[in-house]
């Protein structure tokens, strides 16, 4: 699927990066700690996660992301947009929580990856 | 003397939203450089843990990265208060971060070990209340 793909499933509003959203997604991953993103996800192209700060983006341009929906319908503030436009980072947001958007998406065939 | 590219930048340990910058510019510059990627990302993965710890731990420091064809060479250097027990440190899930940083999704006490895991050498030389330098290598070839 693509970006746009997981935007209907999981009806986001996209926060920034609107031009981005025909990137295929093979894999994605789901956490509030970034310290385990770091260490145990590779290869994922979105983030899910319910914490909102500047190091989420950060974590996620480390690990070669592609796009983060923030769940439970929270917001990233400007300097978190302003850091993702300039990474080139898709934002999204969905009233969803965590656990249903990460079901709604692997029911949609999205996988966890290695 | 080989072609040898030495990056340096100043870790504000003032401001966490700011953390990894640095990681972020050295990861940019290796792109450039046409490193592979599996280097570029152990490279960024090591550092910007390494970036989030200088900021929680030691309020900011000096990292200098070198460059060479054969490898990358990261070292990170700060006046902080040390580490006392370095083995216990490098146990996976050993953490001192106070929690306003466990809140902001890091002290989970998988930074070092990730570091380690993420470089091919790395060695910490830390004396208390004088500062750490930790010096990790991934190797390009």
């Amino acid at each position: 699927m693509n970006i746009r793909n997981a935007k209907e499933i999981l009806d986001c509003q996209v926060v920034c990066g609107e031009e981005l959203l025909d990137q295929e997604i093979h894999t994605a991953c789901g956490s509030d700690m970034m310290s385990d993103v770091l260490a145990f996800v590779k290869d994922q192209s979105i983030l899910l996660t319910g914490l909102v700060n500047p190091q989420v983006i950060r974590t996620a341009d480390m690990m070669d992301m592609l796009c983060i929906v923030f769940v439970r319908g929270k917001c990233p503030d400007q300097a978190m947009i302003d850091l993702a436009n300039e990474r080139g980072i898709v934002l999204m947001t969905t009233g969803h929580r965590m656990f249903t958007a990460c079901g709604l998406l692997w029911e949609n065939g999205l996988r966890g990856g290695n | 003397m080989e072609n040898t590219l030495t990056l340096r930048y100043e870790v504000d340990g003032e401001d966490f939203t700011r953390a990894g910058e640095a990681s972020a510019a050295v990861k940019r510059a290796l792109k450039k450089m046409g490193v592979s990627p599996e280097v570029v990302r152990k490279v960024a993965i090591a550092l910007y843990e390494g970036e989030i710890n200088m900021v929680i731990h030691a309020d900011g420091g000096v990292i200098t990265v070198e460059v060479t064809p054969k490898e990358v060479r990261m070292e990170l250097a700060d006046h902080g208060k040390g580490i006392e027990n370095i083995e216990l440190a490098m146990q996976e899930g050993y953490s001192t971060a106070p929690d306003e940083v466990r809140s902001l999704g890091f002290g989970a006490g998988m930074g070092l070990p990730n570091m380690k895991k993420c470089s091919d050498e790395m060695k910490i030389e830390s004396t208390v209340g004088v500062g750490t330098t930790v010096t990790m290598t991934v190797y390009i070839q």
